[in-house]
């Protein structure tokens, strides 16, 4: 097997599992390392694509790693995003849910709320 | 080097779609910088700016006929990054523009900089994030190649996420989380099909990219994952679950933008998609399913418009109805036949209609929960009396949403009508009259009680300046409806060579 259909396998099997977390995990942290899992795969079938350009002559082509920095960059800046809605839920609240009917339940303790 | 094509060549005055993406760039960094009142006063400075800006633009392409092109660095496609701009990023400029500079001068009451304070949290971050949404929906509309387009979608959802959560109550924040999960999920599907399309093509330019797509699998399948990710972030039908606590629970002017304008955002990019990218698919089979999505969307949107007790999500799910209007433009606007002028500028004209309309009938809602202290529809009663303005432009909106002439919602939907008709494809037209006759039940619920003689105290008078913004918008989504065949034409401008193409 060619390394580069392993890395595709191993891509098509990140976004697996990441699309299983997605679905099947109600908690809102292991659904963003879901993201994250389905992100590391996209990555690496942009990996993969970048070895095709050696039609234009490189051994590599650059620009879909140039784009890959910019995905992680951008998934990094996500994730820091949803942690940091989190945190403010946890601190709100006292349990982090997406039960759009739960969270008044415990909202005894948070009063101030501004 | 490649030899540069007359579709990728710079135009003159190019330059100035640099300058519509600098100028809330800037604003940003300034309002950064500056910081605490200062952010509201670079705001309200560079809205005139920026409306000049797309003003410009849009002359610049009426007077050529043809769209306005810019290489960034001067370097073209497909190494370089293309700026375009066609008509519809004329008119989606244009109007993007007009809803935040009514949004940011009716958000002036509700996020100023206490006295005495040099600056708070709110306050601040509203003025930066409405430049940030400024800024991501410009890119999306004149952007010409997709991972410039990804990464533009994402700057979006990063400044309407917190814009949703500002209230900081948990209710909010929950909203607020469940809109950041659905549109990262959303855009990481996209930047597959993204990475599938440069992979068969080595390009990401749309220009390009529409001469070289064939029908092949991997193109069907990245357009597949595109297109679920776009639906994901405009809230089609089954992937709307997160749109009504959003729109709802944000304060009132970033709900007008935010359903006025950013679900329009990656809407726009699922018709740049189809009929700029993948014109040469035959997605008939495609274009019904969106269809069909778009029709589900009117009636299950409209049906639980009808059900709601509070406007703020009443007037929200109503957003999810008429998003499911501008998904019949796939239909009926693709292929190479005689109807799709008209299902083109239907589905254009509910586009702009629809953000004016929505922004308007949002910023009323806001004025009556500011005026009685909650948003209950139940107890509206009388409330037409003691804030006339707000209600008439609360009805004037809704005139539009259920299309009655003369308004913006009316010449949509009959040219949507005419198309389906012309098509012979009925199901599209029984949907849209079905949902017409929805829009007014939902419309004559808020109205009904308010028109009523009981008395009213009402907490504090409204807002004039609000109610003159809101009524202001309103009647642009009324006046819409007369616009004349050259603004149809000029709609239409780029879009012939892509559907010259078989």
């Amino acid at each position: 097997m060619s390394v580069s259909s392993l890395a595709g396998l191993v891509g098509a099997a990140l976004v697996g599992f990441g699309l299983y977390g997605l679905i099947v995990n109600p908690q809102p942290l292991r659904k963003i390392l879901a993201f994250n899992l389905i992100g590391n795969g996209v990555f690496l079938v942009f990996g993969i694509v970048a070895r095709r350009g050696a039609a234009a002559g490189f051994p590599f082509d650059p620009v879909p790693q140039a784009m890959v920095i910019t995905g992680i960059v951008v998934a990094f800046a996500a994730s820091a995003l949803a942690v940091a809605l989190i945190l403010r839920l946890q601190e709100e609240t006292g349990n982090v849910t997406l039960d759009s009917d739960v969270p008044p339940k415990p909202s005894g303790e948070g009063a101030g709320s501004t | 080097m490649i030899e540069t094509s007359p579709a990728l060549a710079a135009t003159a005055g190019g330059s100035l779609l640099m300058l519509a993406i600098l100028a809330p760039a800037g604003g940003i960094l300034l309002s950064f910088v500056l910081g605490g009142r200062f952010a509201e006063r670079v705001v309200l400075g560079l809205t005139p700016i920026g409306l000049a800006i797309g003003i410009a633009i849009a002359v610049l392409v009426w007077r050529s006929g043809a769209p306005l092109v810019y290489n960034v660095a001067g370097l073209p496609p497909p190494l370089g990054i293309a700026l375009r701009a066609d008509g519809i990023s004329c008119v989606m400029l244009v109007t993007a523009a007009l809803v935040i500079a009514a949004a940011v001068f009716y958000a002036r009451a509700n996020f100023d900089t206490p006295e005495g304070v040099t600056e708070a949290r709110a306050p601040l971050a509203f003025w930066i994030l409405i430049q940030a949404v400024w800024a991501a929906l410009t890119i999306l509309f004149v952007g010409g190649d997709l991972f410039n387009l990804y990464v533009a979608l994402e700057l979006l959802t990063f400044a309407a996420v917190p814009l949703v959560c500002l209230g900081g109550k948990p209710e909010t924040l929950v909203a607020a989380l469940r809109y950041l999960l659905f549109a990262l999920f959303g855009s990481v599907f996209y930047l597959l099909g993204a990475a599938l399309l440069y992979g068969a093509y080595g390009t990401l330019d749309i220009v390009l990219l529409s001469e070289r797509v064939r029908a092949l699998p991997a193109v069907w399948l990245a357009a597949g994952l595109m297109t679920a990710g776009l639906l994901a972030k405009t809230a089609l039908f089954p992937l709307h679950l997160w749109l009504p606590p959003a729109h709802a629970n944000a304060p009132a002017a970033a709900s007008a933008v935010l359903s006025g304008l950013v679900v329009k955002g990656s809407f726009f990019l699922t018709v740049r998609l189809w009929f700029y990218v993948l014109p040469a698919l035959p997605g008939s089979g495609a274009a019904a399913t969106l269809g069909t999505l778009g029709s589900a969307a009117i009636l299950f949107g409209s049906v639980l418009a009808l059900r709601q007790e509070r406007l703020k999500l009443l007037i929200a799910y109503s957003t999810l109805a008429q998003i499911g209007y501008l998904f019949l433009i796939f239909p009926l606007a693709s292929g190479a036949h005689p109807w799709i002028a008209d299902g083109w500028s239907g589905g254009m004209m509910q586009t702009l209609s629809h953000a004016f309309a929505k922004a308007a009938m949002f910023m009323c809602a806001g004025l009556l929960a500011e005026s009685l202290g909650h948003d209950r529809i139940a107890e509206f009663a009388g409330a037409g009396r003691a804030m006339p303005a707000t209600f008439f432009a609360l009805g004037l909106g809704g005139m539009s949403l259920m299309g009655l002439p003369p308004s913006g919602g009316f010449a949509a939907k009959w040219l949507l009508l005419r198309a389906s008709a012309a098509a012979g494809q009925w199901p599209w037209a029984i949907v849209m009259l079905a949902g017409g006759l929805l829009a007014a039940g939902y419309v004559y619920r808020i109205l009904a009680p308010a028109l009523s003689d009981s008395p009213i105290v009402l907490n504090a008078p409204p807002r004039r300046s609000g109610e003159a913004i809101a009524l202001a918008l309103a009647i642009v989504a009324v006046a819409l409806g007369f616009a004349p065949q050259s603004f149809f034409d000029f709609l239409q401008i780029g879009r012939a060579a892509a559907t010259a193409l078989p």
